[in-house]
């Protein structure tokens, strides 16, 4: 069984570890999802000849990267996250009390270049790597992975609210940290 | 009337699930007469093209491999699972 291993990491090891990597951005957890899928695969062994290996061990890959983000989510109780006023008292940094922006958001563009747009994907991708873990972890499953809000309230075990008050606050952080680190050139 | 706070609210809301026709509304209503929320929308657009990017750079980047020795580890890891068993 385990020279089933050593084939499937040889042929389809590099795809897997890319696909995981691309969405934990964490070279550690992207093994760990990587060894999780091959112990999974191996153990019920429930591939059907109507789909391709890669496809069926993508299918377990997946699960296996939302159990790594849903562990660095329950870590900590979810309500340290959302803090108690988390729709109104949090957000102070962008808006006055009535509710207008307190620095108006600016505009910028992808860039055509492609010299430009690299370095403008590499501030976005540290931007990312400095929001808070459990935030990140919740974004990374919504924008990156782009699994459904629904799907993720059934994995964390959080209400549709939850999901929309954490989203909101990721992607403000985030073009506000763009906005800041992004000098168009 | 929305304030900016509620309208990005909104915005944000709206890549996550279908907003009611009222807060449609509303929100193209304020959108109509505030450039900052407008350029909000703009940016938050810009961020899922943005990660979308890294994302399918790195899925194609062949450079990237599985490391040798994280490879001979899962490989051990499989074999010493299935003795115990």
């Amino acid at each position: 069984m385990s020279s089933n291993v050593n084939d499937w990491l040889n042929d389809h090891g590099d795809y897997l570890y890319r696909f995981a990597l691309a969405r934990l951005k964490d070279t550690h957890q992207a093994e760990d999802a990587v060894q999780e899928t091959m112990l999974a695969a191996i153990k019920n062994n429930s591939f059907e000849g109507d789909s391709s290996i890669r496809t069926w061990l993508t299918g377990i890959l997946k699960h296996k990267i939302i159990d790594i983000q849903r562990k660095l989510i329950r870590e900590q109780p979810i309500s340290d996250i959302i803090d108690l006023d988390a729709s109104d008292e949090s957000m102070d940094d962008f808006f006055d009390k009535t509710g207008h922006w307190l620095d108006k958001p600016q505009s910028f563009d992808m860039p055509d270049h492609a010299l430009e747009q690299s370095q403008f994907l590499s501030v976005l991708d540290a931007c990312m790597q400095k929001l808070p873990k459990k935030l990140k972890a919740i974004f990374m499953l919504r924008d990156v992975h782009e699994m459904e809000n629904e799907n993720i309230c059934k994995e964390l075990d959080i209400t549709p609210t939850n999901a929309w008050v954490m989203l909101y606050r990721a992607r403000m952080g985030l073009r506000k940290c763009l906005e800041m680190n992004w000098v168009k050139g | 009337m929305l304030t900016c706070k509620q309208a990005s609210q909104l915005i944000s809301q709206s890549l996550d699930r279908p907003l009611s026709w009222y807060e449609l509304m509303q929100l193209r209503l304020h959108l109509m007469m505030c450039g900052a929320c407008n350029r909000f929308r703009k940016q938050l657009n810009l961020l899922l093209i943005g990660l979308r990017k890294i994302r399918t750079n790195i899925e194609n980047n062949s450079a990237i491999h599985l490391p040798l020795d994280a490879k001979a580890r899962i490989v051990e890891k499989v074999r010493s699972d299935q003795q115990s068993q």
